[in-house]
């Protein structure tokens, strides 16, 4: 369930590991599976076309031999009978299952706004922001400020609205985040921090002080939902996410992957969703041959890694960076915004977060998270 | 069977490296990944299904011929 990065890695990786029984890939959005990171950026900023998103050829998705039912969602799960069923009426039986449904953004109450999820949102918003035009993004999170970015590219006036003193200052620590803030700031991006939005109002957004900011278009950027509605008589154990054991096993034959997976990662030992792209492919790939090898799973135990791009710069994590203690920096220099940070959980290297550094310098530190070098032990 | 790299896609991520580093690399200033060889060895083909699976930016494809 789910035609997206995750489902679509699943449903291949059952093919390359020589299943050839039915498989049905069923997908909420009528699009064949296609790409989401370039809708933020080519796709926002005119750049690609729709059709360059495609994750996968005609021929090859014709050569997996899938049962694809697309713009149907799911609206209900029986464990015991092994059935999905449709929002068409129908039902799919299974003799496995691989959840992946993905998120939806969060909204705020009024209506208007934009959104930025799907090829749709994308297109959307492309068309009503250019010179000119006055943007507002609600959220400064990576999906915000890759908005922002593009839109400041397009010639359009900005407002950047952010509830928390620092933006993405949980995710990447208060001292990185207010390095890449900076650029948002140099690229005239109006930045305000520490408000709250309550709604979109009528030509604008409503904050909670009452203070109405007028905007010509509104985006809401303030995180995303999973989407596991469909699941909530299903018995399945569901806690922001579908929660799987570390072989992303929900239930006897069925499997979790993707942003809609709540996994244990045994390799940090804690629990984690994590809404970035390649984790989609990889999980969908463990899921799917942990689903193949029900008696003899493997644990999944990723190092996450993500990237986004931001006018010249190119951020790229490694690791598991919530909940960090101390931040290094290990090169480069932060206010040239050219630097290699590494972050200390416990004794242990947990990730790395570069901008604009060499593959070279990075990939050592991806390394030494994903052996759980000690802190110490990196001689800093 | 031949290797594409579709390089504009690229967002050097250096996954295809990790998974088959015989096959790709990635350019020192920017990480966008180039192929050491279009036509990779009976050995290094699952390791190339690995990288088309995991590339981030579906810049990758095998051509089976």
């Amino acid at each position: 369930m789910g035609a997206s990065a995750a489902g679509l890695s699943a449903a291949e990786t059952l093919r390359r590991e020589g299943y050839e029984g039915e498989i049905t890939l069923v997908g909420a959005e009528p699009q064949p599976p296609y790409d989401r990171p370039p809708l933020s950026k080519q796709v926002l900023a005119g750049e690609w076309d729709a059709d360059r998103l495609a994750l996968r050829a005609d021929d090859h998705l014709a050569d997996l031999c899938l049962d694809l039912r697309l713009g149907v969602t799911a609206t209900g799960l029986d464990l015991a009978t092994r059935e999905v069923a449709l929002a068409d009426g129908s039902s799919v039986g299974y003799d496995a299952l691989v959840i992946a449904t993905g998120v939806r953004p969060r909204r705020l109450p009024g209506e208007g706004a934009h959104v930025l999820r799907t090829l749709g949102d994308a297109l959307a918003l492309r068309e009503r922001i250019g010179p000119g035009a006055h943007l507002v993004v609600v959220g400064a999170g990576f999906l915000g400020a890759e908005a922002a970015a593009v839109a400041r590219g397009l010639g359009a006036q900005v407002t950047v609205l952010e509830p928390a003193p620092v933006p993405l200052a949980h995710a990447v620590g208060a001292e990185i985040g207010a390095i890449l803030a900076q650029a948002h700031l140099e690229n005239g991006v109006n930045l305000r921090t520490g408000v709250s939005v309550t709604a979109v109002a009528c030509g604008g957004v409503q904050l909670a002080g009452g203070e109405l900011i007028g905007a010509d278009e509104v985006l809401i950027a303030v995180g995303s939902l999973p989407n596991t509605e469909w699941l909530e008589d299903s018995g399945l154990t569901i806690d922001n996410g579908v929660v799987c054991d570390e072989y992303c096993a929900a239930a006897p034959g069925v499997y979790a992957a993707g942003d809609v997976a709540r996994w244990h990662n045994p390799l940090f030992g804690t629990s984690m969703r994590i809404e970035h792209r390649t984790n989609a492919a990889e999980q969908g790939m463990a899921a799917a041959r942990n689903l193949l090898n029900a008696g003899s799973p493997k644990p999944f135990a990723p190092v996450p890694y993500f990237w986004s791009d931001q006018y010249d710069m190119k951020i790229q994590a490694y690791g598991y960076l919530r909940g960090h203690e101390e931040i290094a920096v290990v090169e480069g220099d932060l206010a040239e915004r050219r630097f290699l940070a590494a972050y200390r959980t416990g004794d242990r290297v947990a990730g790395v977060l570069g901008v604009g550094m060499p593959p070279k310098a990075i990939r050592p530190w991806r390394q030494a998270v994903a052996t759980q070098a000690h802190w110490e032990s990196l001689g800093r | 069977m031949r290797v594409e790299l579709d390089e504009p896609k690229c967002v050097a991520s250096g996954q295809c490296v990790m998974a088959a580093p015989d096959v790709f690399d990635q350019r020192e200033d920017d990480g966008v990944a180039f192929l050491l060889t279009e036509e990779p060895t009976d050995e290094q083909l699952d390791s190339v299904r690995e990288s088309v699976a995991i590339c981030p930016a579906a810049a990758i494809r095998l051509i089976e011929s």
